[in-house]
């Protein structure tokens, strides 16, 4: 039996080497951009005035795979937040109060992180980033919220009207697209303004700011979800 | 030059910690190598010019995944001790 799993780890290991030999001996490094990437090069700061060029192929070119993405993470929120739901009831925690150098520091840390989240996912169309990682700056702000107040309750309230009333205009944002301008999710359906500056791209800063909206609510909720079920079995 | 050394130095750490995530007897130090992980994965994307994917790995691979391993050991830990 030994032998016989030997002998496969061997010819694994040897089907890998080969492959990889084969690969290293056809590689050659391209010198020019294949024919998408050198439309977008080309054409995106012109036709979506966004000075970032990611933002403008994953928010306007690419529209519809964002909505996708947004769709698998809301579907991961749902998802969890049914299987975590608990009786009303039982969720009376008892837990410690934080220690004095968590509810201290956070009190600084946490408005300044909020603060970086929603620059990026404002700025997504001039310096890197966007909606999904500003909604996640947004959602590690909320774990130190949960850490910090933790005797307080949060209602999922707040959150589920944000992640629903961004979500819902999103898509609306996608519609007036086709109404107005070229297609689904086009930006130009507002005026493109200077190139560069902060109320420019069209529309590209309004639905990133939803999307980023939209990814910090259901993040903090799967995280608000997690928060909940801690220590709930001890009451019963 | 220095930052082909600083890139081999990173590995070389992520290398020890992905060890040491899979290795060591406590899962809470497992988690926060993991975590470390992210954050070094987090620099060496800057240094191949990739800032959006930077950004993404260190909010969610060393902020969001190890806050939420946490809550899990935790769950886990007092099931256990139930039993």
């Amino acid at each position: 039996m030994k032998i016989l799993r030997n002998s496969a780890l061997l010819l694994i290991v040897g089907f890998m080497a080969w492959m990889m030999i084969h690969l290293y001996g056809q590689y050659e490094s391209r010198d020019a951009l294949n024919p998408v990437a050198e439309y977008y090069a080309v054409n995106g700061p012109e036709e979506t005035g966004a000075a970032n060029l990611v933002t403008s192929i994953v928010v306007t070119y690419r529209g519809l795979d964002t909505l996708g993405e947004v769709t698998i993470l809301f579907l991961t929120a749902a998802i969890i937040g049914l299987l975590l739901r608990t009786e009303k009831g039982s969720r009376k925690k008892s837990v410690r109060e934080s220690s004095e150098f968590l509810s201290t520091a956070s009190g600084i840390l946490i408005p300044v992180i909020t603060l970086i989240g929603i620059y990026i996912f404002m700025n997504g169309h001039l310096t890197p980033g966007g909606g999904f990682q500003g909604g996640a700056v947004l959602a590690s702000s909320f774990i130190l919220v949960l850490l910090a107040i933790s005797n307080k309750r949060i209602g999922h309230r707040l959150l589920d009207y944000t992640e629903a009333i961004s979500g819902i205009s999103f898509i609306l944002l996608g519609i007036l697209g086709i109404l107005l301008a070229g297609g689904f999710l086009d930006n130009r359906i507002l005026p493109l303004g200077n190139f560069g500056t902060l109320f420019s791209a069209g529309a590209i800063p309004v639905i990133y700011s939803l999307i980023g909206l939209k990814v910090g609510a259901e993040l903090s909720n799967v995280i608000l979800e997690l928060n909940q079920i801690q220590g709930e079995e001890e009451e019963l | 030059m220095i930052q082909i050394l600083l890139l081999i130095v990173m590995s070389v750490i992520m290398l020890v910690m992905a060890f040491i995530a899979i290795h060591h007897k406590s899962l809470q130090v497992a988690v926060i190598a993991s975590g470390i992980i992210s954050l070094f994965a987090s620099v060496i994307y800057i240094f191949l010019a990739a800032p959006d994917v930077a950004i993404t790995e260190a909010s969610i691979g060393s902020a969001l995944t190890v806050g939420i391993f946490f809550y899990i050991l935790n769950k886990i830990r007092h099931e256990d001790i139930k039993k």
